[in-house]
């Protein structure tokens, strides 16, 4: 695998991989020194042609962390907005030798081009595109509920899937990259997805997933659930009749303090609350829903940048080729993260 | 394609006398078919060689010349993309003797005089008759009808009108634009796509279209058109067509339309029977069309349509872009894929080697059809003394590569690049002239003389 295009052809071994190393990447956020020498001398471009402010610095401080140099070229104030194509952009890049290009595009399918048009050599890594998928966001959602598992269980998270997790995404599915990417992730880890969402925005051919599909956020809580995870609502679609109201699909299909409420009164004391943010307050969720111990949104942030260090490293150090042999591999340790003579000669190894 | 066929020395200079010996006319009998001034002049067996260059057509089939409803030329305008030129050596090579081209051009063709230059054009290059289709309305607006009279009545002779691109959605400018074309027999060409429905679409609806993330082109929205137009057709017992049907639901209302008595006929493109939307998933923008690519129950009953008669005729819908409007994203992607110079192949594969339809069915839909479709004199004939010398020989044994480095289209966007197809395009005769002999482009008929009047019945 030299590309992260989609979780839809994310392996199991492969998705465990990446979340175990993810654990080890979370390991070194707790030291006092947050680095490792790993990709030193390698060039990460955080390429984003749509406006993201958390996700860029995401990946840009997993870069970091992982010693790598960082270029962000952003579509605003640069030749992008001048109507420079993908193409010439790509091709900038790679006469500049990057090796990964994190790539936000409101287009769907544009990471995908730059990875299979011959424009660019390097690694590509979808940051979110358009309205298809963000893989690593998914990779982090479920590291967080899988480190929510293991600490029910007490066992360790390392190694484990997600089998039996009932999980709830609700919100606007039909233009939400976040709920395709977990649908496919979530499937491949053995959880059981229920989607919930107003008709109108949920796509034609949802019959077709591997997942639940309901209208009903309280029948869908009421039968059980282990994560919630609820979908930003854009502005965008508020004013195109996909509901009548802000207030009549709060009421419906918000997570507001009532059924925050209801999650304690039907006894689900260890149901966690998922947001990807940004959060629309008091429209897809209350502030008290957002703030609660139940809330794992600043943990998902956190977990983020582990995750992406681990995508990094693993992409740029080729560790997911063959992901059975690596299934059986033993995990890489953290101190001892290849650390070769070029890199400490400075010398690109590339 | 194959070199081997043709045993004459036809140059600039030949006599305009051949004999084609040999040929199987319409995949029958075999038979020799002399051709002298523009005409067929004898059909038999060994028939005398005096004179004439011989053109040995042992294993081949003959046709009559084929004939585009829809195609695009882009001139004027996009000469980047296409000329009447490049367009009509393409047509020319995948066996065509006339083409329709579409009136979404720069200047729009809404007034006789965009018309009478593309008719020109045409003329001038001497490949094939470039026949205008005229804009039902001015600048292909949808607000008010062009004068489409004066375009019919121009040298150009235009009777196929339509908006093509764009849908004619209002439905009274639609059943006035019917209405109207019968002073002169005109009909309009619909391209069936309800905008609302359609706004942003980029991919057919469904089940590949909501993993992509990719906005949806439903086939209401084709449908719900066609069952208001052949209703508005009937009610002012006006000539209809439809242009590029794209699905199986579409293909339920034409039929029954057609057994209602509607006047109505129906067009499919090469590349709808044969992709389907699954390609989309490479995101690789040369599969962008309008119609969408369908799924395979739409491509399925698209087949038996054709088969059945319920769909009259091939339409290329030939699309050629420049390259840098297909090497972007998806979603920025001009729709459209060119089509001239493989259609009769793709038609091969998808309906005569699928034991649908024979080469008098192809005839049918590829040639007759259409030119009775545009009111074209001369063209769609059958293969008779007397009779305009407009005709094909194929070799249906032929297996050939679609490189786009070699097509005559300024176009690189087929979705075909890279198949072996079968079927060749081994000669064309325009008008008695071999416009491409041995399979590659020869000269154009270059006929002095006024020839305003082809379009006259």
């Amino acid at each position: 695998m030299r590309h992260l295009l989609s979780t839809q052809d994310l392996s199991l071994a492969n998705t465990i991989r990446i979340l175990d190393t993810a654990e080890e990447m979370a390991a070194v956020g707790e030291r006092e020194v947050k680095k490792l020498p790993a990709l030193r001398g390698r060039t990460v471009v955080n390429l984003f042609f749509e406006d993201s402010t958390r996700t860029r610095i995401s990946f840009e401080a997993a870069a970091k962390r992982l010693s790598a140099d960082v270029i962000n070229f952003s579509a605003k104030g640069s030749s992008v907005s001048k109507g420079e194509s993908l193409k010439d952009t790509a091709q900038t890049l790679e006469a500049m030798s990057a090796d990964a290009v994190v790539i936000r595009h409101w287009a769907s399918g544009a990471p995908a081009q730059l990875a299979t048009s011959g424009w660019i050599d390097a690694a590509v890594i979808n940051a979110g595109d358009g309205t298809h998928e963000h893989p690593t966001q998914a990779l982090l959602d479920a590291f967080t509920m899988r480190r929510h598992l293991a600490r029910l269980n007490g066992t360790d998270s390392t190694g484990s899937n997600l089998s039996g997790l009932r999980v709830a995404i609700a919100g606007d599915v039909l233009h939400s990259r976040v709920a395709r990417s977990n649908v496919w992730l979530l499937q491949t880890l053995g959880a059981e997805v229920t989607l919930v969402a107003p008709p109108t925005l949920l796509p034609v051919g949802v019959e077709h997933w591997p997942c639940a599909v309901s209208y009903d956020l309280d029948s869908v809580l009421e039968s059980g659930v282990d994560a919630i995870m609820v979908l930003r609502v854009q502005a965008e679609r508020m004013n195109a009749s996909f509901f009548p109201s802000t207030r009549e699909y709060s009421r419906r299909w918000g997570l507001d303090d009532a059924r925050l409420a209801r999650l304690d009164t039907l006894g689900m004391k260890d149901t966690i609350i998922m947001h990807p943010g940004p959060m629309n307050r008091g429209l897809e969720i209350s502030s008290a829903a957002a703030d609660s111990s139940r809330s794992t949104v600043l943990a998902q942030v956190r977990n983020g940048v582990s995750v992406r260090m681990a995508v990094l490293y693993l992409l740029l150090s080729g560790d997911l080729r063959d992901p059975v042999a690596r299934l059986q591999s033993p995990s890489i340790s953290v101190d001892n993260l290849p650390n070769t003579r070029a890199d400490e000669t400075g010398v690109n190894a590339r | 394609m194959t070199a081997q066929k043709t045993a004459g020395q036809a140059g600039p200079e030949a006599t305009a006398r051949y004999l084609i010996r040999g040929a199987s006319p319409l995949g029958k009998a075999r038979t020799d078919l002399l051709v002298q001034d523009g005409r067929i002049v004898e059909i038999g067996s060994g028939l005398s060689a005096a004179s004439a260059t011989v053109i040995d057509a042992d294993g081949l089939i003959a046709l009559p010349g084929m004939v585009d409803p829809h195609t695009h030329l882009r001139e004027p305008g996009r000469e980047d993309a296409e000329t009447v030129e490049t367009g009509s050596r393409a047509a020319a090579l995948g066996g065509y003797t006339a083409v329709h081209a579409m009136a979404n051009s720069s200047p729009v063709a809404d007034t006789a005089g965009v018309v009478e230059q593309v008719f020109s054009l045409g003329r001038d290059a001497g490949w094939v008759d470039v026949r205008p289709v005229g804009a039902v309305t001015v600048g292909l607006a949808g607000k008010q009808l062009a004068e489409l009279g004066a375009m019919a009545d121009s040298r150009a002779r235009v009777r196929i009108f339509s908006d093509d691109g764009i849908c004619v959605s209002d439905p009274v400018l639609m059943r006035r634009a019917l209405e109207y074309v019968k002073a002169f027999d005109g009909v309009i060409a619909q391209h069936a796509q309800e905008p609302r429905l359609t706004e942003g679409a980029q991919m057919n609806e469904g089940k590949v279209s909501a993993v992509l993330g990719l906005a949806g082109w439903p086939a209401v929205a084709e449908e719900s058109i066609i069952a208001r137009d052949v209703l508005l057709a009937q009610h002012v017992d006006s000539r209809l067509h439809i242009c590029h049907v794209s699905t199986a639901g579409s293909v339920e209302l034409i039929r029954w339309a057609k057994a209602r008595g509607i006047k109505v006929t129906a067009e499919v493109t090469p590349h709808h029977l044969w992709l389907t939307e699954e390609l989309v998933r490479s995101y690789d923008p040369v599969y962008k069309v309008n119609p969408p690519l369908r799924a395979e129950e739409d491509v399925a009953a698209l087949r038996a349509a054709l088969a059945d008669g319920t769909i009259d005729v091939i339409g290329t819908d030939h699309a050629p872009h420049p390259s840098e409007a297909k090497d972007c994203e998806w979603a920025q992607a001009a729709m459209g894929m060119t089509g001239l110079e493989t259609a009769l192949s793709v038609v091969q594969h998808t309906m005569i080697e699928s034991g649908l339809m024979d080469w008098e069915g192809f005839a049918r839909v590829t040639s007759a059809a259409p030119a009775r479709i545009g009111r074209l004199a001369g063209h769609g004939r059958p293969l008779a003394v007397g009779e305009p010398a407009n005709l094909v020989l194929v070799d249906p044994a032929a297996r050939w590569q679609v490189d786009l480095r070699t097509m005559a289209t300024k176009g690189r966007n087929s979705p075909f690049s890279g198949r072996v197809l079968p079927g060749a395009v081994v000669a064309t005769f325009y008008r008695g002239h071999p416009t491409v002999l041995d399979g590659k482009l020869n000269t154009p008929s270059r006929q002095s003389g006024p020839r305003g009047t082809e379009g006259e019945r």
